[in-house]
This record gives structure tokens, C-alpha cells and sequence, in this order.
């Protein structure tokens, strides 16, 4: 179940998905396979040129927390993620971790994450990932969570991620950073 | 049963990803197929593609109708870990708990990391796992009752042998855990307690083994810690025999599932060492050398349980093992997939060994319970035996690559 979800692009810049849908990407392999409890959140469009594989996000009392997976490129155009959302957070943020004077901080990355053509894009815990703020309710493990990413050209992209309990992806949780201004812990 | 889980092509593209993961930001190219496969798989194929040995790399199919674990030939090492749920579990939580439990096990059997799998490289080699989970009756009653949901379990009637332990018995969940590795059995286990645990609290875990792998032939029986040839009357998985045995049938929602009773049954070294071997074979029925019954020649040969000796006596005593634990329908019979345990030896130099009696059965009350009735009434063998554990499970069906294990009953 939560192995793969492929969903359509909605809307994506034009050119690129008759591109990618048209040409020599492989169709069959972007084909969805469903979570039970969000199939209808699925696509059956084929070749759809994003997709996410093993998406998921670190349960949270409430406050903070991120979601992770990778991100597929089947079209034969760079895909740029600008922004994402949430109902389970009100701020999102697309974040990368770096070093900065000697210890890793994580801050907006600037541009969002580009998917390359053809090719994917880790969201991992110390890596890039879905930064979500001020997270008004509890996320329960296995709870399966809807994002949706906007893409660069006033795409969107919907997938489901699911609760995962995970003891890492401490960036996230530092002290004093519970309920943290935009800014705290950022550069 | 088992496969070696990559396809030739698959270990090329390996390679390809490797090359690839070098080049910064550009992890997979070309076809989005092979993408798919190894952001999951990627990890754990490159760490074994240098491995020479082949048996890390068997794999046991998950996805089907029946669970996996229990018509798999017995791996060579097991843990069961009896979980009691937190309180306020409902249906709910309990649906989400088997979706994580089954995403982890589905992934883990066939040699990818878990789900934000903190040690990937772990997973690498499955050595035949599989994870078999259980219900307990505090599970049914936690979901909620209803028509045609009465609990499909219940605690055993209480048998004068047993000696039962709060630690080792009951419980709401079960998670049969067994590889051929036990490294790869302590991975897994690790990976389901840390997903699990928000739901439940570990109640008991219970290691056990088997002989190491390819140390005899598997269709052999093996032996337990007291020396004796354990299984010789077993169904065989495959035969109609087992399949009557084993399986529920009548489409209801447990149909293609079946039921698990698990003892622990301590082994009384002490005694047993102080008993010679005639008072030995004739408690159980069979020769220790070659476990065949005392009236025939060899393992498998069919007691006479008629027989006399010139003394005009019971050739098989009528108190013996195998004359009390005796079904002669064999699809009324249970089917033992057994572990030894040996933990810690005691100051004093005292054993605690025995046998995790894993019992799979359709029917507990119609093919358990009777022959433990007759068992507990008089065996010979209850000298050097004592159960101190128990627990019964409903093992729900197997479940396809978008289900998940309970599906059909709690969803």
C-alpha cells in the first residue's frame, strides 16, 4: 500500500506534459498504485509526470513536523516544486538542510525543489523535505495526510502521506524552537 | 517456495543506479520503471550486490490468500512478540495500526527497508523472512462486537498440567517474526516494535530456533532439547490433509486464515537427564535413535497400537505420547510448527529450555482442545513437561499487493 502514488499533474506547463506523455517516457511504469483508504485521491491518468514514491510524514503532538518521500520525474522536462499545503498545517515550507557555521540548519530552499526530467528528488529526514508550521492537530501514525505541492507554471500535484513514527528528523524540534517564529532556526 | 527475489535485470539496474547515485542531485535515470523500483529497493540491493553467499537473498512470497509463516517451511529462527493494545484502541486505530504493520512486513519479506527505515541496509537480506500476525481475543473486543462479529477465539479451558505464566501467556496481538537469519529476525522485530508501539505495549517475546539452515535436509524432522524426533506426525503443507487441517473455509472473514495456540512448554532437563532411555522411549511411544514407533522399524512407519508384548502388555503403553496425542483423521489434525528456546542457565547450572509449541489449526475448539484434553489427563510425558505459557490467536487470511492483513475483519 503506501509503496506508490502517481496523481495527475493538474494543469502543468502544457508543452512539457505533451512532452512527456507523448514521446518515450514509460507510461506503464507511472501507473498508480493506490492507498487503500485514498484511492480516489488517485489518478488514473496515464504518464502522469509527477509522481511520489513511499510518501510520509513524522507523526507530531502539534507544532511542527515534515513529510518526506521521493519525488519522480517521468516527463522529459525539469519539474520545479515552488510551494506546498496542507489542511494540517497553515504554513508550509519547502526546506533544505545545510551547514552554516558549523552546524546543520535547515532554511526555505531558495528556488524549491527541481525535479530533473526523467530523473527524482529525495525528500529525506537531514536532506530536503515538506516543512510544516504551527500544526494545529495531532498526526497519528498511519493517519493518512493530503498534501498538495504547486509547481512551478501554477501546476499542483495531490498525493497522501502516511504517519510515521520516527525518532529522527530533529531539525525540526530543536529547543526552544516549538511554535517558532518564521526566522527561528532559519537563515 | 523459495526465489532468489531479483530478476537478472533488476541487478543491472543496480549497477546503473549506482552509478548514477554519484552524480549530486540526479539520483535515478532513465525509465521511470526502474525509479520507481529502487527508491525503495536501491539501498539494499547495491549493499548485497557483493555478496557471494545466496541463501540471505531467499525470499518468501508475502501477498496471497493465506498468510505467509505458517505452510513455509520453518526458518530457522523465530521471535513471537505478544502485544496487549492501549487502552482506547478502537477499530480505527487498530485499521491503521495493520496498515502500518502489513506496509512494514510487505516491504521487509522481500528484502526492501521499511518505511522510513532507519537502518535500510538491514533489510538487504530477508533469508526467507516472513512476519504472521495474530488477533487476540482482547483485539476482538477492543474492535467492538456486533453481529456476526463474536470473538472467533477464546482462552483455552484451563488443563490440571499447566503451570501457566502471566509472562508468557495472553495477549491481543501476535507477531510471528521467522528468517533463516537472526539478524535479519532482529531487524524486523525492531522495525514493527518502533511502528507498533504507539498502539500496544510489548507483553511477552519469545525467541526460538530451529537448527541452523542447510544443516540437514529440510523435509527431515528435527529434533528438540530433550533429544527426541518433534513432528512426525505433522500434516504436510500442500497435501488436502493440510489444507482441511489448517485453513477456515466458508467465506466468512476469516476464510483462508486459521488459528495459532502457543504454549510455551518447559522442558524438565533434570529429570529427563536422571531417566534412561527404555523409560524414555516408552513414555513417548518411539525410539529416540530413529523416532520409530516401538512396534515398527522406522520414523514414519504407521504405529500398532494393538500390538502386545509376550507378556501379553501394550507394546505402546497406553499412557504413551503418541498413543494419547493420536488423531486418526489427519485433517482433523493440528498442524506444529515448533521453535526450541534455551535462555540463560541458572547459577546453580539449571536449564530453562523447552519447545514454543506454535499449534496452527481451523478449528481450536474441534482439533486442539481435545487432544490437549487427553494429553493433560494422562501422558507419560507430562513428567518432564510443563506448559507455562499460553495464548490463542486468530490468524487473519493473506491479504493482495493493495490489502492488508485484518482487512476483512476490521474494515
Amino acid at each position: 500500500m503506501f509503496s506508490r502514488v502517481t496523481i495527475a499533474t493538474v494543469g502543468l506547463a502544457v508543452a512539457a506534459l505533451t512532452t512527456a506523455c507523448g514521446t518515450t517516457q514509460a507510461a506503464p511504469a507511472a501507473a498508480p498504485v493506490s492507498l487503500p483508504a485514498s484511492a480516489s485521491s488517485s489518478s488514473e491518468a496515464p504518464g502522469a509526470a509527477l509522481s511520489i514514491t513511499d510518501p510520509w510524514v513524522k507523526t507530531a503532538g502539534k507544532g511542527m513536523t515534515a513529510a518526506f518521500g521521493t519525488l519522480v520525474n517521468n516527463s522529459g522536462a525539469d519539474i520545479t516544486v515552488v510551494a506546498g499545503s496542507t489542511p494540517l498545517s497553515p504554513k508550509v515550507e519547502l526546506h533544505e538542510v545545510v551547514e552554516s557555521k558549523g552546524k546543520m540548519i535547515m532554511r526555505p530552499k531558495e528556488g524549491g525543489f527541481v525535479i530533473p526530467a526523467g530523473g527524482s528528488h529525495q525528500l529525506t529526514p537531514g536532506g530536503d523535505h515538506i516543512m510544516l508550521m504551527d500544526v494545529a492537530e495531532k498526526v497519528e501514525p498511519g493517519a493518512e495526510v493530503p498534501f498538495t505541492l504547486t509547481l512551478q507554471g501554477g501546476g499542483t500535484f495531490s498525493f497522501t502521506a502516511v504517519g510515521k513514527d520516527f525518532a529522527g528528523a530533529k531539525e525540526n524540534y530543536q529547543p526552544g524552537m516549538e511554535g517558532m517564529n518564521e526566522g527561528d532556526g532559519h537563515e | 517456495m523459495s526465489n532468489p527475489p531479483e530478476a537478472p535485470g533488476r541487478r543491472e539496474a543496480v549497477a546503473g543506479v549506482r552509478a548514477e547515485v554519484s552524480r549530486r542531485g540526479v539520483l535515478y535515470g532513465g525509465a521511470a520503471a526502474v525509479a520507481g523500483v529502487m527508491a525503495t529497493a536501491g539501498r539494499a540491493t547495491a549493499a548485497q550486490a557483493g555478496s557471494t553467499a545466496d541463501g540471505g537473498t531467499a525470499v518468501e512470497a508475502f501477498h496471497g490468500p493465506h498468510q505467509a509463516g505458517i505452510a513455509t517451511r520453518p526458518q530457522a529462527h523465530a521471535v513471537f512478540l505478544g502485544l496487549d493494545l492501549r487502552r482506547g484502541a478502537d477499530r480505527d486505530s487498530v485499521s491503521r495500526m495493520m496498515r502500518l504493520l502489513t506496509d512494514d512486513a510487505r516491504r521487509l519479506t522481500q528484502g526492501r527497508p521499511a518505511l522510513a527505515d532507519t537502518e535500510p541496509d538491514l533489510a538487504a537480506l530477508p533469508a526467507r523472512l516472513t512476519v504472521t500476525f495474530g488477533f487476540g481475543p482482547g483485539l476482538f473486543a477492543a474492535v467492538g462486537g456486533g453481529p456476526g462479529r463474536t470473538p472467533p477465539v477464546k482462552d483455552l479451558p484451563a488443563f490440571k498440567i499447566d503451570k501457566l505464566e502471566e509472562r508468557w501467556s495472553g495477549g491481543d496481538l501476535l507477531v510471528q517474526i521467522c528468517a533463516d537469519d537472526p539478524l535479519t529476525v532482529a531487524h524486523a522485530l525492531r522495525m514493527i516494535v518502533k511502528d507498533v508501539r504507539s498502539f500496544a505495549t510489548v507483553r511477552w517475546t519469545q525467541r526460538g530456533f530451529r537448527r541452523a539452515a542447510h544443516t540437514q535436509r529440510p523435509e527431515l524432522t528435527q529434533r528438540n532439547v530433550m533429544g527426541q524426533l518433534d513432528g512426525t506426525v505433522n500434516p504436510a503443507p500442500g497435501t488436502p490433509d493440510f489444507e482441511r487441517a489448517v485453513w477456515i473455509t466458508g467465506g466468512g472473514p476469516l476464510h483462508g486464515g486459521t488459528t495459532l495456540v502457543l504454549r510455551r512448554i518447559r522442558a524438565e532437563l533434570e529429570s529427563w537427564d536422571a531417566a534412561d532411555v527404555v523409560a524414555k522411549e516408552f513414555t513417548v511411544g518411539r525410539r529416540l535413535d530413529t523416532g520409530a514407533p516401538l512396534t515398527g522399524r522406522q520414523e514414519h512407519d504407521e504405529p500398532d497400537f494393538a500390538r502386545l508384548t509376550a507378556a501379553g502388555l501394550p507394546m505402546i503403553s497406553e499412557y504413551a505420547h503418541i498413543r494419547r496425542a493420536r488423531v486418526e483423521d489427519p485433517g482433523m489434525r493440528i498442524f506444529r510448527r515448533v521453535y526450541n528456546y534455551d535462555e540463560g542457565v541458572s547459577a546453580g547450572g539449571t536449564a530453562d529450555s523447552g519447545l514454543i509449541f506454535a499449534s496452527y489449526q481451523a478449528d481450536i475448539d474441534r482439533q486442539f482442545v481435545p487432544v490437549q484434553r487427553r494429553l493433560a489427563e494422562a501422558d507419560l510425558l507430562n513428567e518432564w513437561t510443563t506448559p507455562i505459557g499460553s495464548a490463542v490467536f486468530a490468524v487473519p487470511p493473506g491479504c493482495g499487493p493493495d490489502g492488508w492483513i485484518g482487512q476483512s475483519l476490521l474494515a
